[in-house]
């Protein structure tokens, strides 16, 4: 007998997770840009994916969406493989892109009315599912502006409600708050949030860490691989390698330059104005660091230590990866 | 195929186009400026042609002959000279495009019965002018020299015909041989392929060069739906075009029109049907609107002027042109245009056009259809 999973049936998807990658991989001839990642997203999470330009984030979205094929494993959407059935798997999702892709030199109300017929909104339900979307983006009132002459934030939030006209179970937003200023990310944030509330499971890419914070689970991804999984706090509690020092010290390059090669740091890099160590143990640490900078002529000001933000945490994943990648095999 | 989804993208396509006033000003301009340009800029028609003569005779047989140039409608004695040198330098500075000589012993050669020979130099740099020059004062001095062979006759008191055989010439379709009335029809062809081949295949580079393609085929909309909901609005521009081009051509430059307009009209629907097809390939596959509107202007306008008899008649071309043409969809558009225009040929004569006319529809109709995936790469 045929396993339901043969099928094409695939009943975990149906209860509990609406987005399953299984083994996915995505080449463009040499190039590995998506290599065997593997996760589940639960219903009404906001599940986020970190990392850095190039890393695989938009390449796994798109295949997610049907817009590119991948090249060997799966991914479930809504309880469709993406590979087989893009047409349901449309059907259920919205996709903002990382480009701005709405039509600029068309009125806001005509981009809505696009996409609710693109969508198929039946026409008893469209004036409220327009109302709705115009609500929500908050553009009332501007209904007849050229989409091209709004500010990058509003833009954003039209192209949000443009892709959830249809109210799908499952929205893709592709670094959704790039290019726009800090108060409009937070109110984006807002709606993302409202949404998860409803049930809707939403799955987005960001290279912005306070933006990573907001999430309910993250991925981290580097050079198409996952490299951690999580929710912010696990990432940050088990992630590290160790416990992490705050030093201030002058001057500080060659402070970074010695504490390098100094005996019980793991690692050592810039933050701002000061540098943040990777240590086995903060309190055995704290003196010999100091010592160990006096005894190279370097004026210590402050030594304590801190707990690591997701920043630390993906510093620290990555750079063992590019060390590995960089030792000869 | 959900007529919803259609009609979004045709409606919002159509919102583009109105909003344009680029693309506006081809589709409305760009038909009527052509069929103005070429009603009066192109003529193919030679008249009036600059001629220089050099009388080394001045008897008043010498001049009878020169007067017969000088009624002429092709010819325009522009000037006597008296030595040779003047006569080239004519030629050469292109004042004059002929250059006629008559001997000194033109009247007592004829007078002794003897042939006269005159001399004429043609500025052959454009060919196509050089014939006609060569054929019209071959004409001219065939008419007098007849003239004269009777006279020497009748002086003889023997009894003649001035020609004894002529030919009386009729011409057909275009009765008055105008070249706009040969030109304009095909102008239609040339309209089309802009509207359908080059408009159509930057509508689609755009949305890839844009990026708003990527949002529109994560939407439930198929291909087809795609396809057709770009290319309906320009097929409808195409045909308003149709009409406005007839319309000129008849009531402005009083082109006559001897055939079916159904015919015009389904015969121009299938020839849309082929260029926006084209268009919408080469979209697909250049996916930039530089890359895409070149090769568009390649494929469908250059052919359309140069091949498809619109200007140059095929039967003159060299054998290998005239079998490429077999392959453009435009030389059967043309021929069908001519015909129904001038000829009034009755539908059913026009098999021969209309067949492999609707055969490039299908196949690159359905090359179209195939070509566009909901797919990046």
């Amino acid at each position: 007998m045929r396993s339901a999973k043969e099928l094409g049936h695939y009943p975990m998807a149906e209860n509990n997770y609406s987005v399953v990658i299984e083994d996915l991989v995505k080449k463009f001839g040499d190039f590995v840009a998506v290599n065997h990642i593997n996760l589940a997203t639960q219903k009404g999470e906001i599940f986020g994916f970190l990392g850095p330009n190039g890393a695989g984030k938009s390449t796994t979205i798109r295949i997610l969406c049907g817009l590119l094929t991948p090249t060997a494993g799966r991914a479930v959407v809504a309880g469709y493989d993406v590979s087989r059935e893009p047409e349901s798997v449309r059907q259920n999702i919205g996709y903002m892109s990382q480009r701005f892709s709405l039509y600029n030199d068309l009125k806001v109300i005509e981009n809505i009315r696009l996409f609710a017929g693109l969508y198929g909104v039946p026409q008893n339900k469209l004036k409220k599912r327009i109302d709705w979307a115009l609500e929500m983006a908050n553009l009332n009132g501007q209904e007849n502006s050229i989409t091209g002459t709004l500010p990058g934030g509003w833009k954003q939030r039209l192209a949000l409600g443009c892709a959830v006209l249809h109210k799908p179970p499952i929205i893709f937003l592709d670094e959704p708050t790039s290019g726009v200023d800090p108060i409009s990310r937070r109110q984006f944030w807002d709606l993302i949030h409202q949404m998860s509330g409803e049930g809707v499971t939403v799955f987005v890419t960001t290279h912005y860490m306070e933006e990573a914070e907001y999430c309910n689970r993250l991925a981290l991804i580097f050079r198409g691989e996952m490299v951690a999984l999580g929710t912010p706090s696990e990432l940050k509690r088990k992630s590290m390698k160790g416990e992490l020092l705050l030093v201030e010290a002058e001057p500080l390059g060659p402070a970074v330059e010695a504490l390098q090669s100094a005996p019980e740091v793991i690692d050592a890099a810039v933050f701002g104005s000061a540098l943040h160590l990777m240590v086995p143990s903060a309190v055995a640490a704290i003196p010999h660091v100091k010592t160990f900078l006096e005894e190279h002529s370097i004026t210590v000001h402050r030594v304590e230590k801190i707990r690591a933000s997701l920043e630390d945490v993906f510093v620290s994943l990555t750079a063992e990866r590019s060390q590995d990648a960089e030792k000869p095999s | 195929m959900s007529f919803t989804r259609f009609v979004a993208v045709a409606r919002k396509e159509v919102i583009q186009i109105l909003r344009d006033t680029r693309s506006l000003s081809i589709v409305i301009l760009m038909p009527v400026i052509l069929v103005l340009l070429f009603g009066y800029g192109v003529s193919l028609d030679l008249k009036h042609l600059p001629v220089y003569v050099w009388d080394r005779d001045g008897s008043q047989q010498s001049q009878d002959l020169l007067k017969r140039f000088q009624a002429s409608d092709y010819f325009d004695v522009v000037r006597v000279v008296s030595d040779y040198p003047t006569l080239v330098r004519a030629i050469d500075d292109g004042r004059a495009k002929m250059g006629v000589v008559i001997p000194w012993d033109f009247s007592r050669r004829l007078h002794d019965g003897r042939t006269a020979q005159v001399q004429a130099l043609v500025d052959a740099s454009d060919d196509n002018t050089a014939n006609v020059l060569i054929g019209y004062s071959q004409a001219l001095v065939q008419g007098y020299s007849s003239q004269v062979q009777l006279d020497w006759l009748r002086k003889r008191g023997q009894s003649g015909q001035l020609a004894p055989l002529s030919v009386d010439t009729r011409t057909w379709y275009n009765e008055d041989l105008e070249s706009s009335a040969f030109i304009i029809p095909g102008v239609l062809a040339l309209v089309m392929s802009v509207i359908g081949a080059f408009l159509t295949s930057l509508t689609i580079a755009r949305e890839w060069e844009r990026g708003s393609m990527e949002q529109l085929i994560s939407t439930p909309v198929t291909a087809l739906e795609v396809m057709l909901g770009k290319l309906v609005p320009y097929f409808m521009i195409g045909m308003f075009d149709v009409v406005v081009c007839t319309g000129l051509a008849l009531y402005w430059f009083r082109v006559p029109f001897r055939g079916s307009f159904a015919t015009l009209l389904f015969s121009s629907a299938l020839f849309m049907v082929v260029v926006l097809s084209l268009g919408f390939f080469i979209s697909v596959i250049a996916k930039s609107q530089l890359a895409a509107s070149q090769i568009a202007l390649v494929v469908t306008f250059l052919p359309a002027f140069l091949l498809s008899g619109f200007l140059y008649a095929i039967e003159q071309m060299p054998v290998v042109l005239q079998w490429i043409t077999r392959i453009l969809p435009a030389r059967y558009y043309v021929s069908i245009l001519k015909q129904v225009f001038l000829k009034g040929t009755p539908t059913q004569f026009l098999y021969a056009d209309l067949v492999p006319l609707t055969i490039f529809a299908i196949v690159l109709g359905l090359l179209a259809t195939g070509a566009f995936h909901k797919k990046l790469i």
